[in-house]
């Protein structure tokens, strides 16, 4: 991505994130009190890390590829399961990532 | 301070140091995806929303364009906005304090806020202020750190900088499945994502997995 394109992403993504955090603070509460809208608007987080973590873990480009990275990610998941705290999920993850790379 | 505020403050500061540290897995994610130091630290400073940063970098290292970027950071923004609703008549502010009000809330201020009703409404604003202020200041000194240690550190894979991130978005998944209904809608995503990959832009799955939420969110009960 061309340095323009990569200050775009950054200045637009905290313009928006600002700007959906202010309308929360301004708009009446009766306006989200859709309980259709609030149902979908909990799940969206589920469904949006759900793909970063299989994007970033299992794809490069536009193919899934199986490399060190879930190797990774499946000793993240061994430590979130063992409620190991946040910094050490994601150390162990890359720990073992690094070694299977270089083992590789 | 020796008043009966002490458990929120205690609440508040840890809040605010274990999250706060986690800015270094931005700051390094940021780096190796190919942002500056400068805009690393720029991120944490103006969008100040983790999961929304993360996206946004996360997205340009996979080589998706920076709409996908931008949509992804700003579809896993919205949540913030139910909680300004929230925040809102509790804080009862306006102007510039409002305006910052805004930019603080996220999930940690908000959390902390809520889990203090039973200590009453003074200890939930502090609980607010405290912990958005605090999470704000270590968020953004660690995010500086991350990106300065990740420029020293070079190729991202050969310190699995490149399974850091997807971990990380495991991490911040992980507290969120408190049902096995939200597993499913969880499980479900990722298998969408996953199957819609070698048919689409890269980044662009990403942004599609909001159908899931958008035709489960609908059906469901």
């Amino acid at each position: 991505m061309s340095p323009p394109m990569m200050w775009s992403v950054l200045i637009a993504t905290s313009v928006f994130c600002f700007a959906i955090k202010l309308v929360g603070h301004q708009v009446p509460e009766r306006w989200l009190a859709n309980p259709r809208l609030q149902r979908v608007n909990a799940l969206i987080p589920i469904s949006l890390l759900s793909a970063l973590v299989v994007a970033q873990g299992l794809v490069v480009k536009t193919h899934v590829v199986i490399d060190h990275r879930l190797a990774g990610l499946a000793v993240a998941l061994a430590a979130l399961v063992a409620r190991a705290p946040f910094p050490i999920v994601v150390l162990s993850a890359a720990v073992t990532s690094a070694l299977v790379y270089h083992l590789h | 301070m020796t008043s009966p505020h002490r458990p929120t403050i205690r609440d508040a500061l840890s809040v605010s140091l274990t999250v706060g540290a986690y800015g270094v897995a931005f700051g390094a994610a940021s780096v190796a995806a190919g942002f500056s130091v400068l805009q690393s630290c720029l991120f944490s400073l103006l969008t100040f929303t983790g999961a929304s940063q993360f996206a946004a970098v996360g997205v340009v290292a996979s080589g998706g364009t920076a709409l996908s970027a931008i949509a992804a950071a700003t579809l896993l923004g919205t949540r913030n906005a139910l909680y300004g609703i929230q925040m809102a008549p509790l804080l009862r502010v306006r102007g510039v304090r409002r305006v910052a009000a805004a930019h603080l809330t996220i999930d940690e201020s908000t959390g902390v806020a809520l889990s203090q009703a039973p200590r009453g409404t003074d200890a939930m604003r502090l609980g607010f202020w405290l912990t958005g202020a605090g999470v704000f200041i270590f968020w953004n000194i660690f995010t500086l750190l991350g990106a300065l240690g990740a420029k020293a550190l070079g190729t991202p894979a050969a310190w699995g900088l490149d399974a850091a991130v997807p971990a990380a978005f495991l991490g911040l998944l992980w507290p969120r499945l408190e049902t096995s209904f939200l597993r499913v809608v969880a499980a479900v995503s990722m298998a969408f994502a996953l199957l819609v990959t070698p048919w689409l832009p890269a980044g662009l799955p990403i942004i599609m997995t909001t159908l899931v939420a958008l035709v489960i969110g609908w059906r469901e009960r």
